[in-house]
């Protein structure tokens, strides 16, 4: 045991593993966290922060046309924009508990119709001015508009109404919903002056950061908010974004030291780049997943022995070994795996058959002629690849699988959620429900699987009145159940979030909920 | 009037904007018949028959194409390039600071590479078939075989990465000094001299070598000149008609070519911000980076001609 605690105290050293990962093995091996302490270097323990610094972030995913609102944030660079700037009356923590930020606390009344907000006092904005209760109103008021276009729309629908109540903000629901405050973390849903109506740009929020230049598409510059109202954030005197979007040039600026932090490692290079000096690689399993989805309104689609044999028909260990390089998990099929709150465990796990597929696809009386499955490289990192890993696999197994590749330009408005079979990705949400709701509803707008059961959606709806944490799973595990075996998702794996850090940064903690420790990585970490 | 190199070089304006009107109308049916119409394509999945009436009512897509095409016209020859679509911000400030850094970038890869692919060609003259010449042509040739974006991460790993002498980003910003901005495009300016390099020196050898196979050139080595003297004096002058053309054309390609340099050295130039605009179907700015693009392809075509005519004794000098 004395050479495996050696081990991991080496491995800390190296960067694999976090100081909570430490203590969560260590008292695997049953040993009282006060030895487990002892035995960690001073480093690992050097938890002070220290003030100061620039703080460069090479990021992907940003583009020319990337606007400041908040509501309209909608890839990787605009997500970590808004949470330098901006705050939301909620987190979620890397261990999947509620975090009050904005708000100081929250109550539901019976049956989750109407939840209260406590809002939190004495909070500035950038321009100086003290946050009040109905600036919050005003912000939840123009995501639900929608002429705003936020990308919380789909959460803002389920509220009735908004009002200021004193110090508190009252959330009524057309329906109830136990998770509303797990919904309310959405990192769109950022309190802004007067709701940021006049001009949602402004880029004026309560976060650690001001920005001080954006150049969308190109840089960002954001400066140490001194009057923050958390002190125990924003150790950086400034930060900087650079937008790198072509993954090798993100990958040398790290190297080479011009930043200290890039999201997206891709997995091929990751553990290539974690042997490079100064270099570290965080992963964090996420409940981000990569899919292959089938409109079950068409034909051949709309024949379930035929969605069941593709399904039988593809290889996930292989995908996850080959595709992510072993950097993720296998998928079921559904879109929740155990990063989950009430995540069902009992459901069985898919196997790769090749006789299953093909006695379904015999049963599907389908006439042979070539299914089309739709990639671009833009669908996932290694959509091309995985796609071809299917098409052999289909093959083996009588059905005739063919591969059209199209460009990833108008690939997300031309193909995915219109053309009937394609890959696709979904980042995932925080709780079992909005991940629903978002995608399967027969109501849905990204409905991309064009999946309609009555008895899913009934259920879906039921859960989210129930107060009874035990009858929720058990509607959940209904839920997925149904979705295993009737939807038209096929879902090979769930991949980590790969970032690389610079060895000069302390503090890093994994976060599962989203790339760059959730956004926080700015806020949250220091130079060492 | 009358002297002729001021009609010559007239008629050459007039046709050069003949020409760009002729590119403005292909430009503007090219994004015209893009798959499925305008509104459709900027709406995309959350399409619903209202906005998409509305958005067409907003773009004047009901007007017929011949109108719309000349009030965008008009709009553009006074100096109106509209708004972006995809953040309703005027185009021309947005695309003004692009192009003025593609120009940046282009100006000081050619300050380097058009010299030196002159040079190189004289000096691949002067020992022509001996080993100086053949390995001036086996280097520029074999980078300019490379695809640039594979020369781009050479250089990235050894300049950048092992050496660390320049920066891999070539991020540009307001406030930054001439001398911070320089050594931040250092990188892409050589990936791009070696791309252009090849094409002028090889076009200068072959040029100088055509003329020196003339009789007046056999007098002047009878004449007992210095073999250098002889390809810089006299027949240097007499190639630069085909010389500048090949020039301009790199020129060109230094401006509206470079794509691909600018995403792998992350470089805010104009390529990156039309493939943005491409990738978001807002048409208009796609509109006006096709006319600045082709208006730089035909202003320096215009001056390849100019100045050949220029480099032309028998009009410099009518009897």
């Amino acid at each position: 045991m004395k050479d495996d605690l050696a081990k991991l105290v080496d491995w800390i050293d190296a960067g694999g593993l976090s100081r909570r990962g430490f203590l969560g093995r260590v008292s695997a091996f049953g040993l009282a966290a006060a030895l487990a302490s002892a035995v960690l270097p001073g480093q690992a323990w050097a938890d002070e922060p220290k003030k100061g610094g620039v703080l460069k972030i090479g990021l992907g995913g940003g583009e020319s046309t990337d606007a400041l609102d908040p509501g309209l944030a909608d890839g990787p660079v605009a997500f970590n924009v808004n949470r330098q700037w901006g705050d939301t009356l909620v987190n979620v923590t890397p261990d999947k508990v509620l975090e009050f930020r904005l708000a100081e606390s929250a109550e539901a009344s019976e049956g989750s119709t109407i939840w209260t907000f406590k809002i939190r006092k004495g909070v500035k904005f950038h321009d100086g001015s003290e946050m009040t209760v109905d600036d919050v109103v005003a912000s939840f008021k123009r995501h639900s508009d929608e002429n705003a276009k936020s990308g919380a729309f789909g959460i803002m629908q389920g509220i009735s109404d908004i009002k200021a109540d004193g110090d508190n903000v009252v959330f009524t629901l057309s329906t109830g919903n136990a998770d509303l405050p797990f919904l309310l973390a959405d990192y769109h849903l950022v309190v802004q002056p007067k709701g940021g109506v006049d001009n949602p740009n402004a880029g004026i929020g309560t976060g650690p950061y001001k920005v001080k230049s954006a150049e969308p598409g190109v840089r960002y510059v954001f400066e140490k908010n001194a009057d923050d109202w958390d002190t125990t954030r924003g150790h950086y005197d400034s930060v900087e974004f650079l937008v790198i979007n072509d993954a090798t040039a993100r990958m040398a600026a790290l190297q080479s030291g011009q930043v200290h932090m890039v999201n997206r490692v891709d997995p091929k290079v990751a553990k290539l780049l974690s042997r490079a000096p100064g270099v570290k690689v965080q992963t964090a399993s996420g409940p981000g997943h990569y899919v292959f989805i089938m409109h079950c309104d068409t034909a051949p689609f709309d024949n379930k022995d035929l969605r069941l044999a593709l399904k039988y028909a593809i290889n996930r260990q292989e995908m996850v070994d080959k595709i992510l390089d072993g950097y993720g998990s296998v998928g079921n099929d559904i879109p929740i795996n155990e990063s989950y709150p009430l995540f069902d465990a009992t459901l069985p796990q898919r196997e790769f058959s090749l006789e299953k597929a093909a006695e379904h696809y015999k049963a599907s009386g389908h006439d042979g002629s070539p299914i089309e499955l739709i990639v671009a490289d833009g669908a996932f990192p290694g959509a091309v690849d995985a796609a071809a890993l299917f098409q052999a696999t289909a093959t083996q197994a009588g059905i005739p699988l063919v591969i059209k590749r199209v460009p990833d330009d108008g690939y997300w408005s031309d193909v995915w959620n219109v053309k009937p079979f394609c890959a696709s990705y979904w980042g995932g949400r925080p709780v079992q429900d909005q991940m629903y709701s978002t995608a399967y509803l027969s109501t849905a707008d990204w409905n991309d699987t064009k999946f309609r059961n009555k008895e899913f959606d009934d259920l879906i709806v039921s859960a989210r009145a129930e107060t009874d944490e035990a009858k929720r799973k058990e509607i959940y595990a209904s839920v997925a159940r149904i979705l295993w075996e009737e939807g038209g998702v096929i879902c090979p794996m769930f991949n980590d979030f790969i970032d690389g850090v610079s060895e000069s940064v302390a503090g890093w903690v994994d976060d599962p909920n989203l790339e760059l420790m959730n956004g926080f990585a700015s806020a949250k970490t220091w130079f060492a | 009037m009358a002297h002729p190199i001021v009609k010559l070089v007239a008629q050459r304006l007039a046709l050069g904007l003949l020409l760009l009107l002729a590119a403005s109308v292909l430009i503007f049916t090219g994004t015209q018949i893009l798959p499925g119409d305008v509104a459709q394509a900027i709406l995309g999945q959350s399409a619903t028959p209202e906005t998409l009436a509305n958005l067409r009512e907003e773009l004047g897509l009901n007007e017929p194409v011949v109108s719309r095409y000349f009030g965008w016209l008009f709009g553009v020859l006074q100096g109106d390039l509209g708004n972006a679509l995809s953040n309703g911000q005027p185009i021309g400030p947005a695309l003004g600071g692009r192009l003025a850094n593609t120009l940046f970038l282009a100006g000081a890869a050619a300050v380097i590479a058009v010299p030196l692919a002159v040079l190189l060609g004289l000096v691949s003259v002067r020992y022509r078939n001996r080993w100086p010449d053949k390995a001036i042509s086996a280097v520029t040739l074999a980078t300019i075989s490379v695809p640039e974006f594979l020369l781009g991460y050479i250089v990235i790993f050894f300049l950048a990465v092992q050496y660390r002498l320049l920066p891999s980003l070539s991020t540009v910003y307001d406030g930054m000094t001439l001398g911070e901005r320089l050594y931040a495009i250092g990188l892409p300016v050589i990936v791009l001299v070696l791309a252009v390099l090849g094409h002028m020196m090889r076009m200068t050898r072959a040029a100088i070598l055509n003329v020196m196979q003339s009789a007046y050139v056999e007098t002047a080595e009878l004449k007992g000149l210095r073999p250098f003297t002889i390809i810089a004096r006299h027949a240097f002058p007499n190639a630069i008609a085909p010389i500048v053309n090949v020039v301009m054309i790199n020129l060109a390609y230094l401006v509206v070519g470079v794509v691909v340099v600018e995403v792998v050295f992350v470089y805010p130039g104009m390529g990156q911000y039309l493939v943005d605009h491409v990738a978001k179907r807002d048409v208009p700015v796609v509109q006006a980076c096709g006319l600045v693009f082709a208006g730089v392809y035909i202003g320096l075509n215009l001056m390849a001609d100019i100045v050949s005519i220029l480099a032309n004794p028998r009009l410099r000098h009518p009897k």
